[in-house]
């Protein structure tokens, strides 16, 4: 059961040979024994996650089940949902239950899924290692002494010690995919728009986009099949014609035995492979490159000259739209109130002090400089443009090829407070991921082996926009000739 | 460039976030740092560049200006730090 697919759940939910009641007590189970010590889960109700699942074993008896009838998923705690405690992982919401649920909980809700639980993340979703959440740290099940990367690695640690069939999580640098590949999970971020950012509490409103973190590219296809479409209520959602994430995930009929990928160009670029990669890192995406070749991809060399100015870019735009995000959190409507203070403008200034955290704060110090008289073009239109930039260079490259491919992340996770007192060190941890939020592509983290430690190691696969359903056709082909997504850690049995 | 101890308490001002003398001097080496790594943005020509907020080409979505949400403030009311007869209670700002 620990290692079955969704389809498998969902099979067995069907035909009855477990109940969703069960299901769902089974993960409660397993996030009561492994929880205390990995700290994955923030909120866990079991009342409510046992009513919902009663609900979805009425709705299989009545023959209405659709493909996530049942299926408990858990929920990064930026997701809004309705009676349910959503901090943010912030004293500044550490009393807030959500009066309305997230457009992506209501998705999920309406397909018959279960809310399994809270998961812990960096406060606000600043950071790279869920290390910055009021909460305290989530711990890597590979090794507790590190991190799981971040800002979801609630969600990544939840699946990968398989407290949670699978899960939901945020990207707005790298937030799904850098703690997938720490982690040894797949983690998919949707082009910008594809997912609706309503009920998701913002960071950075033109980067943010939601989605699933799971065992295998199959599992997101049917995940993302329910959370993605036209919502209203996100004046950035796309209208576009629904689209089945699972169509191309079988090899095209006209393919060669043993080549399902023929025809599939990969461009790697060469500034992927410089400087500051990992040599563990790099063999592990190199093996998986060859093994792409095996499967009858074509490598191509491309190249992203812009991609170094990624990072610089990103921490101005970044922060920019969280001091105005952020701005929302005044100690009047809802979350935090200073108990002191001597008139408003210091009631203001005393709940925002004593409600964030220091990462939450220096970002909003940066934010508010970079937008501040005087600096806004030197630095936010500067960081527009060099995102044009950076877009175009993507552009180029698909001329070339259909995905690009390379490492998630510079390193395996790293220790727990290796990198707490260098914002900076931190931030470069996001490299590889932060472009495709720039350009607003999709992009996803495959596990590819391991490096040092016997840590996991993410391939990372950028597509053109729209292209996820090719992107997941390349990852589930993979993983269909490769067990890596199947290993998990030991301890979490 | 770099910021001066002031220059950082002027900006947590600007934020309305209270900052101590410790804090400021904390903040001030980590922002420093930080607009380092943002300095290597000034290394491109971005002369005739058209700035980017989003990756397709969409323009703002209008609706018909029409009522579309219920009431519901006695709900939404309920999470605030304070509230009476429907309204949030803040310090008196007019002496």
């Amino acid at each position: 059961m620990l290692n079955s697919s969704l389809k498998q759940l969902s099979t067995q939910l069907a035909q009855r040979k477990i109940s969703s009641v069960e299901l769902a007590q089974f993960y409660l189970d397993r996030i009561a024994r492994l929880n205390p010590a990995l700290n994955a889960f923030v909120t866990v109700d079991s009342v409510k996650t046992l009513e919902q699942a009663r609900a979805a074993d009425a709705q299989i008896a009545a023959g209405k089940a659709q493909p996530l009838t049942g299926i408990p998923v858990a929920h990064k705690d930026i997701f809004c949902a309705k009676g349910w405690l959503t901090t943010c992982g912030s004293k500044m919401l550490a009393n807030f239950v959500s009066p309305y649920d997230a457009h992506v909980v209501e998705r999920l809700n309406a397909a018959g899924a279960v809310i399994l639980g809270k998961t812990n993340m960096d406060e606000f979703a600043m950071g790279s290692s869920t290390e910055t959440c009021f909460w305290g740290p989530v711990r890597n099940p590979w090794d507790r002494a590190r991190v799981p990367g971040g800002s979801s690695g609630g969600s990544a640690a939840a699946v990968t010690a398989r407290m949670a069939p699978v899960a939901i999580g945020t990207d707005t640098g790298g937030s799904i995919r850098q703690p997938a590949a720490f982690s040894g999970i797949s983690g998919i971020k949707p082009t910008y728009g594809v997912v609706s950012r309503y009920g998701m509490i913002a960071f950075a409103s033109s980067l943010d986009q939601g989605g699933p973190m799971a065992k295998s590219a199959e599992d997101l296809a049917l995940m993302l099949n329910v959370i993605a479409g036209f919502d209203a209520r996100d004046s950035t959602s796309l209208e576009r014609p629904a689209e089945d994430y699972t169509r191309k995930l079988a090899a095209p009929v006209t393919a060669d035995r043993g080549k399902p990928l023929a025809g599939l160009r990969i461009g790697v670029p060469k500034e992927y492979f410089g400087e500051g990669l990992g040599s563990d890192v790099a063999a592990a995406v190199e093996a998986a490159l060859a093994q792409m070749e095996q499967l009858g991809a074509k490598r191509v060399a491309i190249s992203l000259p812009n991609s170094g100015l990624s990072v610089p870019a990103y921490y101005v735009i970044a922060p920019a739209e969280a001091s105005s995000n952020l701005s929302r959190f005044d100690g009047v409507r809802y979350g935090y109130r200073a108990a002191d203070y001597s008139d408003l403008p210091d009631m203001y200034r005393k709940s925002r002090a004593q409600g964030f955290g220091a990462e939450v704060k220096r970002r909003i110090l940066i934010g508010t400089y970079v937008l501040s008289h005087g600096y806004y073009d030197a630095y936010y239109l500067k960081a527009q443009k060099i995102r044009r930039l950076i877009a175009q260079d993507f552009a180029e490259g698909f001329k070339q090829c259909d995905l690009i491919v390379g490492p998630t992340a510079p390193s395996v996770a790293f220790g727990l407070g290796a990198n707490a007192s260098d914002p900076v060190q931190m931030y470069l941890n996001d490299i590889y991921t932060v472009s495709a939020n720039l350009a607003g592509l999709p992009a996803m983290s495959i596990p590819c082996g391991f490096g040092e430690a016997n840590m996991p190691v993410g391939l990372h696969v950028t597509g053109n926009y729209f292209a996820e359903a090719d992107m997941l056709r390349a990852a589930h082909q993979y993983q269909l000739a490769t067990d890596w997504h199947l290993r998990q850690p030991a301890g979490v049995e | 460039m770099s910021l001066s101890l002031q220059q950082v308490k002027r900006v947590a001002w600007l934020a309305r976030i209270e900052i101590s003398e410790a804090e400021a001097e904390a903040a001030q080496g980590h922002l420093n740092d930080i607009f380092r790594l943002i300095e290597q943005m000034q290394s491109v020509d971005t002369e005739g560049v058209a700035p980017m907020a989003h990756g397709q080409d969409v323009v703002q979505r209008l609706r018909e200006d029409k009522v579309t949400e219920s009431d519901q403030h006695a709900l939404y009311q309920s999470i605030a730090p304070q509230v009476e007869n429907g309204l949030y209670l803040v310090p008196k700002v007019i002496e």
